[in-house]
């Protein structure tokens, strides 16, 4: 499988502040790759860097075979890029846009053009002026998904968007993962990404500290088990990775380490389970865990 | 109306700088010329000179108004300041309403308010409240000061309050203008157009004495007509607050019939699929640009017809003051008062170009630091291009200023006096300021390239460069620091000899300015 990004030790200071700390990034060919981490994390630095915008310090970073820096203009005919905050002229219809930064990227396809234009409910007659914060992602996003080419490059795209237009975005992320293209996806959202992302990178202050796909990052996490006995629980609090135990009567709530969940599901077995409820970690509890644990 | 007062106290806690240099500069000005009048022209046959010379000259009526009497200082300083009071007076106006009506409502600032216990006639109540009080305190400032210099009492008043009145009735207008559209520049722009009319129409009727009834329709030629200090008539007074009054009336009208941050005309649709010149770079900066682009144009050749056409009876008026010969002189050459008066204006256009250059080169750092630079930067154009687009402007527009101004000054000159030979010659002596005006636009095309966060230095450098050639002469800078600016080295056409060398260096400096900065615009970091 080639990679269509591929990023190692990557440094970029700003005066004193030290936005990217040896930070790396591996994007598959054809996969949607999801990029997290909280605001001020690097994100969107790491995106201007591939971009060819701001000049790395120090590391590697290789976009689509070539160097992001050296050959911008060239490797821009093969990318589309959607800011997190787009600010569009004033005085330019949002349609007016769209086929700008379509040509200058090489082309658009129209009938894709006009297919969104409708799913995202978007008028491309109205001035930038006065568009919403949504409607102005809208037209960026638009401007990018009717766009030939390999690689979107999406930094929190979907910000100002309501629960419906998220789920148009979603469907046509689908659209691009299955048309073969790749897509590198900065996101707040985890629910989106845990739809839409086959792995998963995670960076805090300018370094990755997780990668991976969702379940091998699950292996990283916890379960929480909730199960009727018929008897009193015995011996749960004792089994290695098993915390925050609350026993009730026959009643047992537990969070167990995944790799540690055979051991646990043995023991409760021993008592006779009634019923049992499990919740799989999701992508937000690693995330806050990985926070917290920063904080502590 | 309930919440007014609380606006009102707003209104003047955000204005409460920019409003006292409006009333001190409007209102200290005209007391000043009183003793500058009777130093210049201490002698009855000096005042008549001057009556003859420049009160009787149509030309110069068009810039400053007819001229009742000026054997007396009273009817000087009405000559002088009349018309000119009463435009920035009109200007304060249009900008203090439309920045406490329209402007609040364009950011969404008023809706904030809105939703607190304020009336619907509230905001514009109490931007017209201290939009009028502003021009009364003028008008009053302005008659204690001349009263306090010695002039008569009532024609002191009259002329002060006559500016007021002014004032008043483009205070009318603005509340109008807020009224009809979305965006705080279109409800300045559409307000400042009426003013603009307002002036050209009295400048037809104060220059064409068949036609002199025609002024009585301009606002900003009431306070003359009134004739302060000759006959005190305070009828167009009395005119001036019934027009207020009446404009006034039609804006609360217009106020419930339309929806807060909604206009009357309603915002217009754009096209929904691009124009096929918005395929480049160059195509989008042609859009950006063009607006500022023609409003300049279109500036520079109405003020350049003015100067041309009033350049043959600048002699009338210079013959009649011997210092204001010798100013005129060291502005110009030691040629042809008529020839260093056009070389003098041309100078003046390319000082002023050199802004517009500054102004449009400088568009590329507006676009990078409201991030709409990233988006066309992480498409295949090459930041060269990006960044040329817009250079471009600032070398090519600055030449399409530079060539109308000097064509329309010369037609003007040429008409006036019947003789076309010499427009090749203006034109040749306004475009010849254009090398300098690069090196301007290429000062500011060089620090976005180097220190991005300093562009604003290129004010200063224009700045710098207008303070020694206007004034350096005069106060007799020495000729290294005369040197400085760009604008010393260009010869002064018609009158002195023309010579190309300084022209070529000045672009060879221009050149390597605009080059480096595009080079050193490549080289760093974007945003």
């Amino acid at each position: 499988m080639t990679t269509a990004i591929s990023v190692s030790g990557l440094v970029k200071t700003f005066g004193r502040t030290r936005a990217l700390d040896g930070l790396d990034l591996t994007v598959r060919t054809g996969e949607v790759h999801g990029f997290l981490g909280p605001n001020g994390s690097g994100k969107s630095t790491t995106i201007r860097v591939l971009l060819g915008l701001l000049r790395s310090d120090s590391g590697r970073a290789t976009l689509l075979g070539g160097d992001p820096w050296k050959d911008a203009t060239e490797l821009h005919r093969r990318l589309a890029y959607v800011p997190g905050d787009v600010s569009l002229w004033p005085n330019l219809s949002g349609g007016e846009v769209i086929d700008l930064l379509g040509r200058l990227r090489g082309g658009l396809d129209q009938r894709r053009r006009a297919d969104l234009l409708e799913r995202f409910d978007l008028d491309p007659r109205k001035k930038g002026r006065a568009y919403s914060k949504g409607n102005r992602q809208k037209v960026a996003l638009v401007a990018a998904l009717s766009s030939d080419v390999e690689l979107l490059v999406l930094d929190e795209p979907t910000s100002g968007l309501d629960p419906l237009m998220e789920a148009v975005f979603q469907e046509c992320v689908e659209e691009e993962r299955d048309r073969g293209r790749t897509v590198l996806l900065s996101s707040h959202i985890l629910a989106e990404v845990e739809t839409l992302c086959d792995r998963v990178s995670i960076i805090r202050a300018g370094r990755t500290v997780e990668t991976g796909t969702l379940s091998e990052l699950r292996h990283l996490t916890r379960t929480t088990i909730t199960a009727e006995l018929a008897t009193p629980p015995n011996g749960i609090a004792a089994l290695a990775g098993v915390h925050d135990v609350k026993v009730n009567g026959n009643h047992v709530s537990f969070d167990v380490d995944t790799k540690e969940l055979d051991a646990a599901l043995k023991a409760l077995t021993q008592s006779g389970v009634r019923s049992l409820t499990s919740q799989p970690p999701t992508l937000e509890e690693l995330f806050l865990r990985h926070y917290q644990e920063e904080v502590a | 109306m309930t919440g007014t007062w609380q606006l009102v106290r707003l209104a003047l806690r955000r204005d409460r700088i920019i409003l006292p240099i409006w009333i001190v500069l409007l209102g200290l000005t005209p007391a000043s010329t009183v003793a500058a009048y009777e130093q210049l022209y201490p002698d009855a046959a000096s005042r008549m000179a001057l009556s003859v010379g420049a009160g009787a000259n149509p030309s110069i009526a068009v810039i400053y108004g007819p001229a009742y009497d000026l054997t007396t200082a009273g009817g000087f300083t009405a000559w002088r300041y009349g018309l000119f009071l009463a435009l920035f007076a009109a200007l304060m106006s249009i900008f203090t309403v439309t920045r406490h009506t329209r402007a609040e409502e364009d950011s969404g600032r008023l809706e904030l308010i809105g939703s607190a216990v304020v009336g619907r006639y509230a905001a514009l109540t109490a931007a017209v409240s201290v939009a009028s009080a502003a021009n009364i305190v003028i008008g009053v400032a302005a008659a204690a000061g001349l009263a306090a210099a010695g002039l008569p009492v009532a024609g002191s008043f009259l002329l002060g309050l006559g500016v007021a009145g002014a004032g008043l009735v483009f205070t009318a207008i603005s509340a109008v203008t807020a009224q009809l559209t979305e965006y705080a520049r279109s409800a300045n722009g559409i307000a400042c157009a009426v003013l603009g009319g307002a002036f050209l129409i009295r400048a037809v009727g104060d220059s064409t004495a068949s036609l002199s009834w025609v002024s009585w329709l301009s606002p900003l030629a009431w306070p003359q007509r009134a004739k302060p200090f000759v006959d005190n008539n305070w009828l167009p007074l009395g005119l001036a607050v019934l027009a207020a009054g009446l404009v006034l009336t039609v804006a609360y009208q217009l106020v419930p019939r339309r929806d807060l941050g909604a206009g009357l005309f309603p915002a217009r649709l754009g096209p929904a699929i691009a124009g096929k010149s918005l395929s480049s770079p160059l195509g989008l900066a042609w859009r950006l640009q063009r607006g500022a682009l023609i409003g300049w144009t279109i500036g520079a050749v109405i003020v350049a017809a003015v100067f041309g056409s009033i350049a043959n009876g600048i002699s009338d008026l210079v013959g009649s003051s011997e210092q204001v010969r010798q100013i005129m002189e060291r502005m110009g050459g030691a040629q042809s008062i008529v020839d260093s008066f056009i070389a003098a204006i041309a100078q003046m256009f390319g000082i002023v170009t050199a802004m517009y250059a500054v102004q449009a080169a400088l568009r590329a750092r507006s676009e990078e630091t409201a991030v709409r630079a990233e988006p066309l930067l992480a498409t295949s154009t090459s930041r060269a291009a990006w960044v040329g687009s817009h250079l471009a402007f600032a070398v090519l527009g600055s030449a399409v200023v530079l060539g109308f101004a000097g064509l329309a000054m010369g037609l003007a000159h040429g008409l006036r006096i019947g003789d076309l030979s010499q427009v090749g010659g203006i034109f040749a002596g306004s475009v010849a300021q254009l090398p300098a005006v690069w090196v301007a636009g290429g000062v500011a095309a060089l620090l976005f390239g180097l220190l991005p966060q300093l562009t604003t230095i290129a004010w200063g450098a224009v700045s710098v460069f207008a303070l020694i050639t206007l004034f350096g002469p005069a106060v007799q800078l020495s000729q290294p620091v005369l040197d400085i600016s760009p604008f010393t080295h260009v010869p002064k056409v018609p009158g002195s000899e023309f010579t190309a060398t300084p022209l070529l260096w000045l672009a060879g400096i221009a050149i390597v300015l605009f080059g480096a900065g595009v080079t050193a615009f490549r080289r760093r970091d974007v945003g």
